[in-house]
């Protein structure tokens, strides 16, 4: 009997696990395949008349303006450029490629295509944030229609769009607390800032950039932040609490109610990380809880891509009171026409330039209007939904466990722990990752530190279909066998991958990191010279 | 190529699993194996040693005859290089001492040893800090910092040593009294510091940064109780490294195993008694600076007796600072810090939540219980 090609990757309903290779170019680097000489689009001289006309154009230029020497720009012709970088974009397991659900705490989603291309509408790259604001009255529309959107979805009173990322949305609500109670004039007395240890790491990272001090708290017994201990830090010097709920352990603080109350008791404000509120959409409000401010990542549950990193969106939402802390400016309505308000004088001040990355807000707006309000609340059901199913699933792998809160559901993301596997067979979460790179999906362990031990954190969005998070478990469990029957093929994975292994080290060294091009020139020349660095 | 050393105490742990809470001396050996004692040793050691397997090609495994080392190396399909001579079944603490000796004399850049705590002690009267050495649990009793948490770990550990991809940290050595703890009490004082590779995170992405190694997590903790400190005030500080690291931030000199005050930025006295404290304690105010000592977060009771019941009822709860790197907290795995001073109201008296210093301007609260 023929295979139904349509089925072939399934037998008796079970994910047959996918023969897959990635691409290996061994692609230089850009700087490296540069010749001199070599080059993209030769613009043709001006015509004499021409110039005759205009003169030397680049003497209109300020003289402090112009290069003395043309930048060091790698020379290489317009095709070699092109299959450079599809080169390099075969060599990722990017969101476009695989089943995105390994890097929990990310909210990998799909970003509809359509809304990529509204973002890249001459409408909106054409814009610029110098227009005088009677020429886009379009896009503050679309910023202002976005703002009563989250408005509805937080319970807060007035949003900015202006911080570019999660952390940046974190460090300007930090930078709220310290001017309400800088305004209180508590501003020298009140410096700290508590958060717990599961909450996203940017919680107390961006506390202490913005000079607070920050004082963690460990969980309880049973894995929930510890009431106990809140009680036990707060005082007279508490500014306020910065928290992730549900924590990246994907467990709901079931008394989150209180805590808010313990700190605004003692004088703190609350600001709740909403980073990733893929599982509370629609379900759940800050202003319900009685957050005074909250913030959330357009680029994760807005569906906007991350980007490597950026660009991203930190919508940050504050209640009536702390309005006039908010970034400059706003955008306003007047009733006739759309307007950027300046006229804060209590403001924070800016935290980026212009208002924020607008092709992003354009994706998360497009992406709201798409879905409708019952439409966002289904977005939380379903991934609360894919969530659960997937740990039942890996729950059944033996050597793997969802550590606290036993026997409870989780939100929309569960941190494992392969402590057990690790245990019998020696083989390391982080294996477990390089080797599933073999079947063509992304792991990740977990944040620093590592509390978990051998730690995951899956976080399977609503984008994803249930046979999609079958093949996912089933290939988590064939790995788990593997470590079992044959660890070495773990310790020395991955075999079909790009890259077997990276030498992480250079990372924690100063002396052999390096971002730039310029900073890798430098650094090896000077590890070329022992003599001189030994005197 | 790299030397490897491995001693193997074949009899630590004898007395495990039959409840003689230890293994040192001959009699509690003979009493050990006459109530049917395996020593589980060697079996330790190979789990240990397989680890290491793949990677025999890259250094070169020196060892003592027989029981000490060469059987086990073997089993596990090494070639070892085997120096020294013992007398086969009748293995001391004298033999595992010359053994670490001559296997500093030979080079190795790592002494791998399966033992417990009285091993550590051995390995620690021989070489002390001027050889890294790695301990896989095998004994009784660990209450010294120098073990891999399984045997296993530590043979990953000793590997990615050799392969240069771990750093190196000082760890407690803790002195038990056997005898004591056969009768129901832990006397413990801190013996020394041995230095053991320390892992880093071995993978990290662009969302995982490594934290900052723990020499630096300690000079921003000793900065940010320099910064705190109050003029007039004496400051206990008990023993360890991060209490060492406080007082080297303010040039002064700092005994590793003992208690000392400072005040005013100069040394008060070094390695006091409880006598010496409780003078000091009426001549103005102090605190105390204490981080818990050794695997098992114990902060006060284990190593730092001078702190005695009696000083901390003159200092109050509010004068005691504790201060601990975030790595040691994580590695209590959710586990209390722990008291047992001796006075069971003091140790009920001490529990409860404290804002332990985690670094600069960091603070974690942290739930102490006995």
């Amino acid at each position: 009997m023929s295979e139904d090609i349509t089925r072939h990757r399934y037998v008796d309903g079970k994910p047959r696990l996918r023969r897959f290779h990635q691409a290996r170019w061994d692609e230089p680097i850009l700087f490296e395949l540069s010749r001199p000489g070599q080059r993209g689009i030769l613009v043709p001289q001006v015509e004499p008349e021409i110039r005759a006309e205009v003169g030397d154009i680049l003497a209109t230029l300020p003289a402090g303006m112009r290069r003395r020497e043309p930048p060091a720009l790698p020379e290489l012709s317009q095709p070699q450029v092109v299959r450079h970088y599809f080169r390099l974009a075969q060599e990722t397991l990017g969101t476009d490629l695989n089943i995105d659900v390994g890097q929990g705490t990310c909210t990998m989603k799909y970003s509809p295509k359509v809304h990529e291309a509204l973002a890249r509408s001459p409408k909106v790259t054409e814009l610029h944030p110098l227009q005088d604001e009677s020429t886009v009255q379009g896009i503050l529309e679309i910023l202002y229609r976005f703002e009563q959107i989250m408005k509805e979805i937080s319970g807060m009173d007035r949003f900015s769009f202006q911080p570019r990322a999660g952390s940046a949305a974190i460090y300007t609500m930090a930078s709220m607390i310290r001017a309400y109670h800088a305004s209180r004039g508590e501003g020298e007395q009140r410096d700290e800032i508590i958060t717990t240890i599961f909450s996203h790491p940017s919680d107390a990272a961006c506390a202490r950039t913005a000079g607070f001090k920050v004082i963690t708290l460990y969980p309880d017994e049973d894995g929930y932040p510890d009431l106990e201990a809140l009680k036990a830090a707060v005082s007279d010097r508490t500014a306020g609490l910065m928290i992730t709920n549900p924590e990246d352990t994907g467990i709901f603080n079931p008394r989150i109610a209180e805590f808010v109350r313990v700190v605004h008791e003692a004088g703190g404000l609350c600001a709740y990380d909403q980073a990733n509120a893929n599982g509370t959409l629609g379900v759940t409000r800050a202003r319900e809880a009685g957050f005074d401010m909250c913030h959330f990542n357009l680029h994760k549950t807005f569906s906007s891509p991350h980007g490597c990193g950026g660009p991203g969106g930190g919508a940050t939402g504050v209640t009536k009171e702390l309005e006039r802390f908010l970034p400059v400016p706003l955008v306003s309505f007047d009733g006739q026409r759309y307007y950027l308000d300046y006229d804060r004088p209590d403001s924070i001040g800016k935290v980026a330039p212009w208002y924020g990355v607008v092709p992003v807000i354009v994706r998360a707006y497009a992406w709201a209007m798409s879905l409708g309000a019952e439409g966002l609340r289904e977005v939380a059901e379903i991934a609360v939904l894919n969530n659960n199913y997937l740990m039942q699933k890996v729950l059944q792998i033996p050597g793997v466990s969802a550590p606290y809160a036993k026997g409870k559901r989780r939100i929309e993301q569960v941190r494992y722990s392969w402590q057990a596997l690790y245990e019998e067979t020696g083989v390391h979460s982080e294996e477990i990752g390089l080797r599933a790179a073999d079947f063509g999906v992304h792991y990740w362990t977990s944040h620093h530190p590592w509390i978990v031990p051998e730690p995951c954190t899956l976080e399977p969005t609503e984008s994803y279909s249930k046979e999609e998070l079958d093949e996912y478990a089933a290939i988590l469990a064939y790995v788990a066998q593997e470590a079992r029957e044959d660890p070495e093929k773990l310790h020395t994975a991955p075999h079909n991958s790009t890259i077997h292994r990276i030498d992480h080290s250079p990372l924690d060294d100063p002396a052999r990191w390096a971002m730039t091009w310029r900073a890798y020139r430098r650094k090896v020349a000077e590890a070329q010279r022992p003599e001189e660095n030994a005197s | 190529m790299k030397r490897l050393g491995l001693i193997v105490n074949p009899v630590a742990g004898l007395g495990g699993r039959v409840g003689l809470k230890g293994s040192d001396g001959e009699k509690v050996q003979q009493r050990a194996r006459a109530l049917g004692a395996v020593a589980p040793a060697p079996t330790r050691a190979a789990q240990a040693l397989e680890r290491l397997r793949p990677a025999a090609g890259e250094f070169e495994l020196f060892t003592y005859p027989m029981e000490m080392g060469e059987a086990v190396a073997r089993a596990c399909g090494f070639e070892p290089i085997v120096i020294g001579e013992i007398a086969s079944g009748k293995t001391t603490a004298a033999d595992t001492q010359r053994a670490a000796r001559e296997m500093m004399a030979q080079g190795v850049a790592l002494l791998l040893f399966a033992g417990g705590d009285g091993t550590a002690r051995d390995i620690y009267d021989a070489v002390g800090e001027g050889l890294p050495v790695l301990g896989i649990p095998t004994g009784v009793k660990m209450h010294s910092a120098v073990f891999g948490t399984r045997p296993e770990s530590a043979g990953e550990l000793a590997l990615l040593f050799l392969r240069e991809k771990a750093g190196l940290r000082e760890a407690e050595v803790m002195d038990i009294d056997e005898e004591a703890l056969r009768r129901g009490e832990v006397r413990a004082r801190l013996y020394g510091y041995l230095r053991i590779p320390f892992e880093r995170p071995l993978v990290q992405g662009l969302k995982a940064p490594s934290s900052p190694g723990e020499r630096e997590a300690m000079r921003a903790i000793a900065a940010d109780v320099a910064e705190e400190m109050e003029g007039g005030v004496a400051y206990i500080l008990g023993p360890g490294t991060t209490t060492r690291a406080i007082a080297s931030h303010l040039g002064l000199p700092k005994t590793l195993l003992g208690v000392d005050v400072i005040r005013d930025r100069e040394v008060v006295a070094l390695d006091v008694n409880e006598a010496h404290l409780l003078c000091l304690l009426e001549e103005g105010p102090a605190r105390v600076i204490v981080t818990p000592v050794g695997g098992q977060g114990y902060l006060f009771g284990r190593g730092n007796q001078p702190i005695s019941p009696a000083v901390l009822r003159r200092l109050g709860r509010e004068n005691i600072l504790v201060v601990s790197t975030a790595q040691k907290l994580q590695a209590l795995g959710g586990r209390p810090l722990l008291v047992d001073t001796g006075d069971s109201e003091v140790d009920l008296w001490l529990c409860g939540y404290y804002r332990v210093i985690t670094g600069y301007r960091e603070r974690t609260i942290y739930r102490v219980s006995c």
